[in-house]
């Protein structure tokens, strides 16, 4: 099922920016797609008014082509998963499961038989087969989650929505409950928005990511796009660690405003003017010095080694930029002559120019 | 029973401070302030004789007098719990403004004299009332009877309600609504099916509050309920016009019954709740 949100705008008396500006997003069916942003962008408020919680003063949402106008239009076309699962306390799991085809009208009711037969089969897709009995309150946090999950597949949605659905879960309950969720998804030909504030989370388990500030959408590209040309310098703060050289162009060359960085060449067509260089520590690399020019004025410090990469701390100007070498390349000189950040991306206004 | 109640004594001392200490004086002050004279009220019927006894109780005016109290007490409290649950969900979920004295008035009738309470409703439920004129015209007396026994320990029992519900309803959450509505649920079924169930048990305990209350109530119902012996007459003014007569036997055998009604009512009250709240009972 596809889902069609068209300039969507949300606003709330009193307050001057509107939470939800003008926002356009096309997800096709069968695509995962994550929305990304730090706190207060809206993602959640994107989420839940794709689900018609939260009423909008313009624009539309439609599944399938058709426009949706309230909740109850959506009910049982749309799975949601609440940040805190929202689970009825007082029913049991198998009565929470099945509450989306219990409320069904006595016409359209399947038989209860037919009703625990997919209970049953819920229990079995979520790894959860003996906790039918059982209330929410005995429940681990990531067994409440494939109970929320579960809930809300009941029905048969074609659209699942996941509000931060791995927040309240340990490290290792997380990475192996995403996978899960991914191949869940595939298995079941569903269309998801996942909302997270974790980018390492999305790019992981996404098809597409839509970063949103300030209540519009920044960029909305593939894992792979994003990473290669982030559409503004936020967007490559936010996918992951990233240093910054204010700077300016001249005549076809890029020149820090620090010594120790080596002047590197940008494309003719761009304009001479102020810009940002910004690149990833593990794109950096040391220029070597020559052989009998005295002490190197740029040294590399070791701090370390996580995730596959040696980190090591570089001393320019007042600060300290982060530097990372892969485990594997070995004997690499640890002093230089200048830093070389000629993989940077270039930053004009905080939009990307290069 | 006795085996985890000993172990629950021995357990002094190891996990919680000053354990000993605490247990010993909650056990003293409770003692002094409930349980003896609890202890005092069972004794004190039987001081005069058996015999004494048994012939006080061999009294219908008596009977007909606890009869009105428990299920005037009764109604009154199940009266209360639809409003209560409506006051409270309006104080919890409703944005009114001027909520915060809604609030306030709520918990007058318990800080208000009961005796005040009484005299009000009296000149308002009265043959020549603001309330009472209308509600003759159409057939209804509530002054001098039964149901202005109800009215009365209505007023005074809503806050038990209210109050037993209220913190319940705030603290359940909103998504719990909204999870049903996308699962499609319709409104009645959101109501009947999500909001309601986990409350029982605080509905339960806020009846129970509200009965207690009821039963023991004296000053606010005597004004409006006209005191007719066998007809509306209420268990705590017999007692009063037994000890009047001078009559110690019949008042504490009046009290006696009441007690004993009322323990038995509010342990299956308790064990009413305990039943209802299961599910949310930590493994």
């Amino acid at each position: 099922m596809s889902v069609e949100v068209n300039a969507l705008l949300r606003t709330v008396p009193g307050a001057q920016a509107p939470l939800l500006d003008n926002v356009s997003l096309h997800v096709p069916d069968g695509m995962f797609v994550a929305l990304v942003g730090p706190s207060g962008a809206g993602k959640t408020t994107l989420l839940r008014a794709i689900a018609g919680l939260d009423p909008y003063r313009a624009g539309t949402v439609s599944l399938d082509g058709h426009v949706m106008t309230g909740v109850q239009a959506r009910a049982g076309k749309i799975g949601f998963v609440f940040q805190n699962y929202a689970l009825f306390p007082h029913m049991s799991v198998a009565r929470n499961i099945a509450f989306g085809l219990d409320v069904l009208p006595a016409a359209t009711r399947p038989p209860r038989a037919q009703v625990a037969a997919r209970v049953a089969e819920l229990l079995d897709l979520m790894q959860i087969p003996t906790l039918g009995q059982a209330y929410p309150s005995r429940l681990s946090g990531g067994q409440r989650q494939r109970v929320a999950l579960a809930r809300a597949l009941a029905t048969g949605p074609g659209v699942l929505l996941l509000d931060e659905p791995f927040g309240a879960l340990d490290p290792i309950v997380r990475r192996s409950i995403r996978t899960w969720l991914r191949d869940l998804h595939d298995r079941l030909g569903l269309t998801t928005i996942l909302v997270t504030h974790d980018q390492e989370e999305a790019l992981e388990v996404a098809d597409r990511i839509v970063v949103m500030q300030n209540g519009r959408i920044v960029q909305d590209a593939s894992p792979q796009e994003l990473d290669c040309n982030p559409a503004t310098d936020f967007v490559m703060e936010f996918l992951g660690e990233a240093v910054s050289f204010p700077g300016h162009v001249q005549g076809g060359m890029m020149y820090a405003q620090d010594e120790a960085i080596q002047p590197f060449s940008v494309p003719a067509h761009l304009a001479d003017g102020p810009a940002t260089a910004m690149i990833r520590p593990y794109e950096i690399g040391l220029v070597p010095q020559a052989t009998d020019s005295g002490p190197a004025p740029v040294r590399a410090v070791p701090r370390g080694v996580r995730g596959g990469y040696r980190h090591y701390a570089v001393q320019v100007g007042a600060r300290s930029v982060p530097f990372f070498v892969a485990q594997e390349r070995d004997g690499l000189a640890l002093e230089g002559r200048a830093l070389d950040i000629s993989r940077a991306r270039l930053f004009r206004d905080g939009r990307a120019c290069l | 029973m006795k085996h985890s109640f000993f172990a629950f004594m021995r357990k002094t001392g190891t996990s919680l401070p000053g354990f000993r200490l605490t247990l010993g004086a909650t056990l003293v002050w409770a003692g002094f302030l409930v349980a003896f004279p609890l202890c005092a009220l069972l004794a004190r019927p039987w001081q005069d004789g058996v015999g004494a006894m048994v012939a006080a109780l061999h009294d219908s005016r008596m009977f007909a007098a606890l009869w009105t109290s428990f299920s005037s007490a009764a109604i009154a409290a199940a009266c209360n719990v639809p409003f209560g649950l409506m006051l409270a969900w309006a104080l919890a979920r409703g944005q009114l403004p001027g909520r915060w004295l809604a609030d306030a008035l709520i918990d007058l009738p318990l800080a208000l004299p009961t005796a005040v309470s009484g005299i009000t409703l009296a000149t308002l439920y009265g043959p020549n009332g603001w309330l009472g004129a209308p509600l003759s015209r159409l057939g209804i007396t509530v002054s001098y009877t039964r149901a202005g026994i109800v009215v009365a320990l209505m007023f005074v029992g809503l806050p038990f309600v209210v109050r037993a519900v209220e913190p319940v309803l705030r603290n359940l959450p909103h998504d719990l609504e909204e999870a049903a509505v996308l699962l499609g649920a319709r409104p009645w079924q959101v109501v009947t099916r999500v909001l309601v169930p986990p409350l029982l048990p605080a509905v339960v305990t806020g009846f129970g509050l509200a009965f207690a209350r009821g039963v023991g109530e004296y000053g606010s119902v005597i004004f409006i309920a006209g005191n007719q012996p066998f007809r509306s007459e209420i268990a705590p003014l017999l007692i009063v016009v037994r000890l009047q007569e001078f009559d110690y036997a019949g008042a504490t055998a009046v009290a006696l019954i009441l007690l004993v009604i009322s323990l038995l009512v509010l342990l299956l009250v308790g064990s009413m709740r305990r039943k209802l709240a299961l599910w949310s009972e930590p493994a």
